[in-house]
This record gives structure tokens, C-alpha cells and sequence, in this order.
């Protein structure tokens, strides 16, 4: 068992801690105030290489393994969230599923542009009465001959507006249940498509969500991933390693609230000395350091496994409960270390909580991971 | 054009500094090394020119004088966007053999400019960059704080009381840059670092150079002294402090 992480993985780790820190960092308060897509940090994080990260060279990606993506995704989600959501999007779900199942016709037209980061890709999966319960598509496409016709309504899409490339999930066979499912790609810029409103949101409320509405939109049938009645398939299959990214995630706002409890632990002054030299505030950064440890691990385990092609689903769907329960513990008890700053915003970590509880939501509920977990056991 | 960027190895800027056998030497346990932040300037501000002026710049060489525990930060100057890199097998304990040995490799070859960091964050010498322009007899300017190429000409600001002194010189030249000749440093992209291992990574003996100075041991600066808080509204004790105490008015 080696721990060491090589040369790259640690100039990953520290390109992404630099990005963090000197662009997403400054400006992260009031994004989040005013709700604002953070778009000129995108593109320059689209320009080193981010958003294509484990996506074969030779359609534009960087060639990297999963443990660099872990590596990166908690660096950028200690500070901007946001961010780090598009990235775990477009490398986990739309690229991977992509590049795993797509025709080569189907990467050289969409890949190649989405893992060199020239456009941004969408998931959607979700839907006003089918979130968790995934086999409930409401969402039709219609075998017209040489084309599909979709129609339906999915929500919570994260970038749906500044994605050009959509993969949609909707059901062609209803009688067949989950396997007359497929996958498309499909152009954001088609007739037909419309978007609802930006979603105010608890947290994370500068990343780009709306609900998507299809009304008659032709989709070629050279744009359907996968064989006939492939969709579900391949929505649990890319959803497997989004799991990872989202742990990785809450991994990230973890560690960024933990960090930034020591900090102020070691500043702030009560009783006539620094509150870390308190037993209670110490205990509980000790708490959150065995926990985030524990999450880390959970993340690289699986992303290992992903990057040795062994199964990764039950580990990931450890790693994405895990990771996004403690960073809800955590972040409550940075806040709780931070006292009244810790409930306004100038010290994030108030932010990193109302973040934290969308891990434990998306891309599975902790339930839906546990339901993983459990069946996986008991089989 | 050919250009040298010369890189040292340093501690990071956040460095805790311990010492250990009796302070003569620095403790590295646990230290994180990374490329001197204005050989980092430096190296971001070549690339630059290079991105903009593809004809005019034909390639960045790095230059480091260290032992093999010096590559990945070498292998970090190269995942920035250097072309190649040369390590000078050595562990110099004054600047005097680090010029030297940078100066016996720029000898052998042609480089139009070579860029030095004004001083590096370890020992803080400022020496690097003048004594290897003396001892290959070229000229230098140092303390620039801008640095271009206009139809072939070399355009330097350097930071003078009061102003900047705008100049030209001939090249080959020795370039010592300080903040402000780029904006930031670059991040490396992740196709930089990928391609980083496959960059060539020249490996050089050393010249037999004696040092000019020995270290004999490193004092920890003093710890400061308490700090005293004045009242806004009570002026007149400030300036008795100032006055009696710290002694500067």
C-alpha cells in the first residue's frame, strides 16, 4: 500500500490550491449575495485544463488520473463551490459518460470541445417527480423514425444555462419501465428548449441552476448514446463516478471549514488565551480532523479503484455519504467555533454550511447512497 | 531569441524556519519546496513574450544548480511552460559557486537573455544576477520591473526613487526582475503538467568552484516586543511612547 501521492498528482493539488486562492477566493461573498454565475473564473479554470481533466488527450482532455480529480475538487471546493460543481459535472457525468459509451462520431462533435473546455456540458436526470426515484422519467422522446421527440420538464439542472451540450435522460418505451430509457445529446441551442428561472437556492447559489423544458424537440437518432433502451444504464454508470466527484466536493468544504476553524481558534482570545487552548473548541477540531481524514481516504479509495478499472460504485456511494454527512457536521462546528462571526459571512463559514447540505441532496441523497451501500452488503 | 530563466529551489514563503545542530544547519524536515517566487516571476513574464512573439522567442531554457532533490521543482518550471530544463549536479553553499556554475554552463551556450530573480526567499542575497554577469562580462540591469521585445529591440523599466528609468540594451544581457514585471505567476495548466516528464531535463557536472564565505551559524531574529495599545482619544501618550521608549521622534 503506497499513500504517496506522485510528482503530478502534487502539482495538481497545488495548481488548483493557487487557482483557488487567488481567483475564486476574492469576490466568493458577493457572487454568492448576488447569486452571480462566477463566468470569468470559469473560463480560465475551462483554460488550465479543469473541466477535462481524466478525458483522454486525444479528445482535448488532460489524461489524468482520478486521484488528481479528488486532489483538485477538494482544493476549489474549499473556497468557491460553484465552481467546483461545473467541474465535478462536466468531468464526472458528462464527459465520463461521453467518452466511456459515445460513438467515436460522438466525441470527435461533442467531447473534444467540452474536455479542452471551450464549452461547458449539463446532466439531466432529475425531474419535478423523479429526483431519487430515477426509473420515474417523465420525459418522453418519441422514436419518430430517424429522429427522437422530446418533451418533458427536468429540474435542478446544474449549468443549465451556460452548458451548450445537454445529456438527457428521457423515457422512449414507458412500457418497457427503466429499460426503454435512453440517453441523448442534446444541442442547448435546439428549437424548443426553454429555461426557467435561475433557482434561488439555500447554498451554492451562484452555480448556474434552472429547470430545462423540452417542448418538440427533434433529437437525431445518431445523437442517442448507447443502444436502444441504454439510458438508465448509463445514468447509474456515469452517476457511480459523480459520486465520487461530489464526495470530493464535500471533502473540500470540509477541509475549507476545518482550516479556517484552526486559523481562528489560534487568533481568537477568551478567558485570556487563544479558545484553541480551550479543551472544548481543541476536542473539536480533533473531531473534524479524524472525520475529514476518514472522508479523504473514502474519496482516493474509490477513486483508485475507478483508476485500477475495479467496481467503485459501493465505494463511492461510501465515500459521497460519508464525505457530505461530516461536512455537514463540520462546517456546523466551525460555525459553532467561530461563534457570532461565524453566522455572518465574512468568515465563509456559514456559506460552507448552507453548501454542505446540498452534498447530502444531489447526485443521490445520503439515503439513496445508503440504499446503495446496504444492497451492495446484503445481496 | 534564446532565453534562460535561472531557477532556485526554495522553501515555501510560508515556511516555519527551525534550525538544528547547535543553528548551523536549516531543519528541511517537513518543508515544502517550491520555485523562488521571482524566478517564478521571471520564468511567467518570459513565457509571456513567448506566447505573444511565437517568431521572435525560440526557446525558454531553466537552469538550476542543485542536487537531484531539486527536480520537481524543476519539473514545476517546465509543467509552467518551459521547453527544457538543465540542473547543474551540485549543492552550492554560497552564491558565488551557484553563479559560477550557472556561468560555466552559459558559456558552452548561446543565450540572448537570462533572466535571475532579484534575490531569492531563502537567503536573500541579491547577489546571483550580478556576479554571473560579471564573471561572463555582460551586462545586466537589475530592480526591473517591465521587460518586452518591440520589433526586436529590448524595452526595460527599472524601479528609481521617485519614478522608473525607461532603457534598452544589447543583448546577451543578464535581467534581474522584481514584482511588477508580470502581473502574477502562472498557474500550470494540466496539459503542462502532463507534458512536464517528457520535457527534456539535461543533467551537468559541476565545475570544482570553492566556496568565497562559510556560514557559522543562523540567529533567530528577536521576538517582538509586546505591543502596547493607546488609547484614540490620549495623543499625548502616544507621543511620550514614541518618544521615550521606541525612541523614534
Amino acid at each position: 500500500m503506497n499513500f504517496d501521492l506522485t510528482e503530478e498528482q502534487k502539482m495538481i493539488q497545488q495548481a488548483a490550491k493557487d487557482f483557488a486562492e487567488r481567483e475564486l477566493l476574492p469576490g466568493i461573498i458577493e457572487r454568492d449575495e448576488k447569486a452571480e454565475f462566477p463566468k470569468e473564473q470559469m473560463k480560465k479554470l475551462a483554460e488550465l485544463g479543469f473541466l477535462g481533466m481524466m478525458t483522454d488527450p486525444k479528445y482535448g482532455g488532460g489524461g489524468m488520473d482520478t486521484i488528481s480529480y479528488v486532489l483538485a475538487m477538494e482544493e476549489i471546493s474549499k473556497h468557491d463551490s460553484a465552481c467546483a460543481v461545473v467541474m465535478s459535472v462536466c468531468n464526472s457525468l458528462v464527459n465520463w459518460g461521453l467518452e466511456t459509451y459515445g460513438t467515436e462520431e460522438q466525441k470527435l462533435k461533442y467531447l473534444v470541445p467540452l474536455a479542452s473546455g471551450e464549452k461547458i456540458g449539463a446532466f439531466l436526470l432529475s425531474e419535478p417527480e423523479a429526483g431519487s426515484d430515477a426509473t420515474s422519467q417523465r420525459t418522453t422522446a418519441e422514436d419518430k423514425g430517424d429522429y427522437y421527440l422530446l418533451n418533458g420538464t427536468k429540474n435542478w439542472i446544474t449549468n443549465a444555462n451556460c452548458a451548450s451540450t445537454y445529456l438527457v435522460i428521457a423515457q422512449t418505451n414507458p412500457e418497457k419501465k427503466h429499460k426503454g430509457i435512453n440517453a441523448f445529446i442534446v444541442e442547448k441551442s435546439w428549437p424548443g428548449i426553454t429555461l426557467g428561472p435561475h433557482e434561488k437556492k439555500m447554498g451554492m447559489r451562484s452555480s448556474d441552476t434552472h429547470s430545462v423544458m423540452f417542448n418538440d424537440v427533434k433529437v437525431p437518432k445518431e445523437n442517442r448514446i448507447g443502444e436502444d433502451g441504454f439510458g438508465f444504464t448509463f445514468a447509474m454508470k456515469t452517476l457511480d463516478g459523480g459520486r465520487i466527484g461530489i464526495a470530493s466536493q464535500a471533502l473540500g468544504i470540509a477541509s475549507g471549514a476545518y482550516e479556517r476553524a484552526i486559523k481562528y481558534s489560534k487568533e481568537r482570545k477568551a478567558f485570556g488565551t487563544e479558545i484553541a487552548n480551550h479543551q472544548a473548541v481543541a476536542f473539536k477540531i480533533a473531531d473534524m480532523a479524524v472525520k475529514i481524514e476518514n472522508a479523504r481516504n473514502l474519496c482516493l479509495k474509490s477513486a483508485w479503484l475507478k483508476d485500477q478499472h475495479q467496481p467503485y460504485g459501493f465505494a463511492s456511494a461510501m465515500a459521497k455519504q460519508y464525505a457530505a454527512d461530516i461536512a455537514m457536521e463540520v462546517t456546523t462546528e466551525a460555525v459553532q467555533i467561530h461563534g457570532g462571526y461565524g453566522y455572518v459571512s465574512e468568515y465563509h463559514v456559514e456559506r460552507l454550511m448552507r453548501e454542505a447540505k446540498l452534498t447530502q441532496i444531489y447526485e443521490g441523497t445520503s439515503e439513496v447512497q445508503k440504499i446503495v451501500i446496504s444492497r451492495t452488503i446484503l445481496k | 531569441m534564446k532565453i534562460l530563466v535561472c531557477i532556485s529551489h526554495v522553501p515555501d514563503t510560508t515556511t516555519k524556519i527551525k534550525f538544528v545542530n547547535n543553528n548551523t544547519t536549516f531543519d528541511t524536515t517537513g518543508v515544502q519546496w517550491v520555485v523562488n517566487p521571482w524566478d517564478e516571476l521571471a520564468l511567467t513574464r518570459a513565457l509571456d513574450i513567448k506566447d505573444a512573439q511565437p517568431g521572435v522567442v525560440e526557446s525558454i531554457t531553466v537552469i538550476n544548480v542543485g542536487g537531484c532533490e531539486t527536480e520537481p521543482t524543476i519539473r514545476k518550471a517546465l509543467a509552467m511552460g518551459a521547453d527544457k530544463a538543465i540542473r547543474v549536479n551540485a549543492n552550492p553553499t554560497d552564491s558565488f559557486i551557484i553563479a559560477t556554475q550557472l556561468a560555466e554552463v552559459i558559456k558552452k551556450e548561446s543565450f540572448d537573455v537570462i533572466f535571475c530573480g532579484i534575490e531569492s526567499c531563502d537567503f536573500n542575497g541579491s547577489t546571483v544576477g550580478g556576479m554571473l554577469a560579471e564573471i561572463l562580462n555582460l551586462p545586466s540591469v537589475s530592480a526591473l520591473s517591465f521587460f518586452d521585445i518591440e520589433n526586436g529591440e529590448i524595452k526595460l523599466k527599472r524601479e528609481i526613487d521617485g519614478g522608473q528609468e525607461v532603457i534598452t540594451t544589447q543583448t546577451p544581457f543578464v535581467a534581474i526582475v522584481q514584482k511588477g514585471i508580470c502581473k502574477e505567476p502562472r498557474i500550470p495548466s494540466m496539459r503542462g503538467i502532463m507534458g512536464a516528464r517528457a520535457k527534456p531535463l539535461q543533467v551537468v557536472e559541476a565545475a570544482a568552484v570553492e566556496p568565497l564565505v562559510e556560514f557559522v551559524s543562523y540567529e533567530y531574529p528577536k521576538p517582538k516586543a509586546a505591543c502596547k495599545r493607546v488609547d484614540p482619544e490620549n495623543v499625548k501618550e502616544l507621543v511620550m511612547l514614541l518618544h521615550n521608549e521606541a525612541k523614534v521622534i
